[in-house]
C-alpha cells in the first residue's frame, strides 16, 4: 500500500456529561435497578455513542480530524466530553 | 410604521405563532422567517422562539445554528441588531455562540411547565429597558434542559458586567446563581428559558410578558432614532 492513500477507520465517540454536570437519567436509573433485586449499583451514568466510518492518510490524522468535529459540533464542550477510539477498518 | 419583527421558523419550532401574536398585539409586526433562507428580510429585531428546532437531535440547538438564516442572525446581532432567545431559542443562542454558557438538564429529572417568578436584574437590555431592576414579573416556563450552566470564569465575566437580566425567585430547575435569562456583551441580545408570550393576556394568568415585548418594541425606535 503506497502511504498517501487514503485509509478507512472505524471511530467510535462516547459522548459522556463532564463531572458535576447534572445526570437526572442516569441517576433515575440506579435508584430503579434494586427494584428488580439488581443491589449494589452505583455511578451509573448516561451517554450516547456516535459510530461513523472516516477515511484518512492516516490513524493520527484520523483522530485529529474527529477531535476537530467534537470540539465543534458532536459534542458540547460546556458540559460534555468525548471519549474517542479510531481503528483501521478490516477490508472489504 | 409599525416595527417589523422577524420570527424563525425552524422544523419543530412551537411557539413562533405566539410570538407573532404578542408583537402584533403592542403594534409591531411579526413576521416569520424560514431558516432555510439566508435573510432576514430587513426587520428590526429577530426572536428565536421556542419549540424543538430539528427535534432537539444531538443536543438542542445543535444543528440549527447550521441553518442559514443564522449566518444572517449572527451578522444582524453583531451590528447591533436586537436578538431575543426563548427557551429553544436561547439554547439555539448558545449553541451559535451568541450568548456564552450551555442548558443541561433540569436538576431533579421533571419536565418543568408552570408559572415562575422572574426578577429583573438589569433595564439596561434591549428586552427590560424601562423595567425597573428588582421588578418581579410572573411569566410561564416549560422546558427541560433549562438549567443554565457555566464556567466559574464566565459566570463571573456576567456577574461583573451587568449580564444577568432574569433570576428567578425560586429557582425550579438547579440554573447556577438562579440565572433565568442573559444577555450579549452588546446588551442587544437576550436568551431567556421563561416564555413571555405565554404571558400576554389576563386569562393566561398574567400579563407581565407585555413589559418585555414593548420593551422590544421601543428599543427599535431607539436605534432608529440614533
Amino acid at each position: 500500500m503506497c502511504d498517501d492513500e487514503a485509509m478507512t477507520f472505524d471511530v467510535k465517540i462516547e459522548v459522556r456529561l463532564r463531572a458535576g454536570v447534572a445526570d437526572p437519567e442516569g441517576s433515575t436509573i440506579e435508584r430503579s435497578l434494586p427494584a428488580l433485586g439488581f443491589d449494589g449499583v452505583t455511578g451509573v451514568h448516561v451517554g450516547k455513542c456516535i459510530r461513523f466510518t472516516v477515511e484518512a492518510t492516516d490513524e493520527g490524522a484520523a483522530r485529529a480530524e474527529v477531535e476537530d468535529m467534537c470540539s465543534r459540533f458532536l459534542t458540547n464542550p460546556v458540559i460534555e466530553d468525548a471519549e474517542i477510539t479510531v481503528t483501521a477498518a478490516a477490508p472489504a | 410604521m409599525s416595527v417589523r419583527v422577524g420570527v424563525v421558523l425552524f422544523p419543530g419550532s412551537n411557539c413562533e405563532q405566539d410570538v407573532v401574536e404578542a408583537v402584533g398585539m403592542l403594534g409591531g409586526v411579526g413576521e416569520i422567517l424560514w431558516h432555510g433562507d439566508s435573510t432576514i428580510n430587513g426587520v428590526d429585531a429577530v426572536v428565536v422562539p421556542g419549540g424543538f428546532a430539528h427535534g432537539d437531535y444531538l443536543r438542542p440547538g445543535a444543528i440549527a445554528r447550521f441553518s442559514p438564516i443564522m449566518s444572517a442572525v449572527a451578522d444582524f446581532a453583531n451590528d447591533g441588531g436586537p436578538v431575543v432567545g426563548i427557551c429553544n431559542g436561547f439554547q439555539v443562542l448558545t449553541e451559535a455562540g451568541l450568548l456564552p454558557g450551555a442548558l443541561q438538564k433540569n436538576r431533579g429529572l421533571k419536565f418543568l411547565c408552570g408559572p415562575s417568578t422572574l426578577r429583573v436584574e438589569t433595564s439596561d437590555t434591549v428586552f427590560t429597558d424601562g423595567i425597573d431592576p428588582g421588578a418581579e414579573l410572573s411569566i410561564p416556563i416549560n422546558h427541560f434542559e433549562g438549567n443554565y450552566t457555566c464556567s466559574p470564569e464566565t459566570l463571573a465575566q456576567l456577574r461583573d458586567e451587568d449580564r444577568v437580566v432574569f433570576r428567578y425567585v425560586d429557582n425550579p430547575n438547579g440554573s447556577v446563581d438562579d440565572i433565568a435569562g442573559i444577555c450579549s456583551r452588546g446588551r442587544n441580545v437576550v436568551g431567556l428559558m421563561p416564555h413571555p408570550e405565554r404571558a400576554m393576556l389576563e386569562v393566561l394568568g398574567s400579563v407581565d410578558g407585555r413589559r418585555l415585548f414593548t420593551s422590544l418594541l421601543a428599543s427599535v425606535g431607539r436605534v432608529r432614532a440614533a
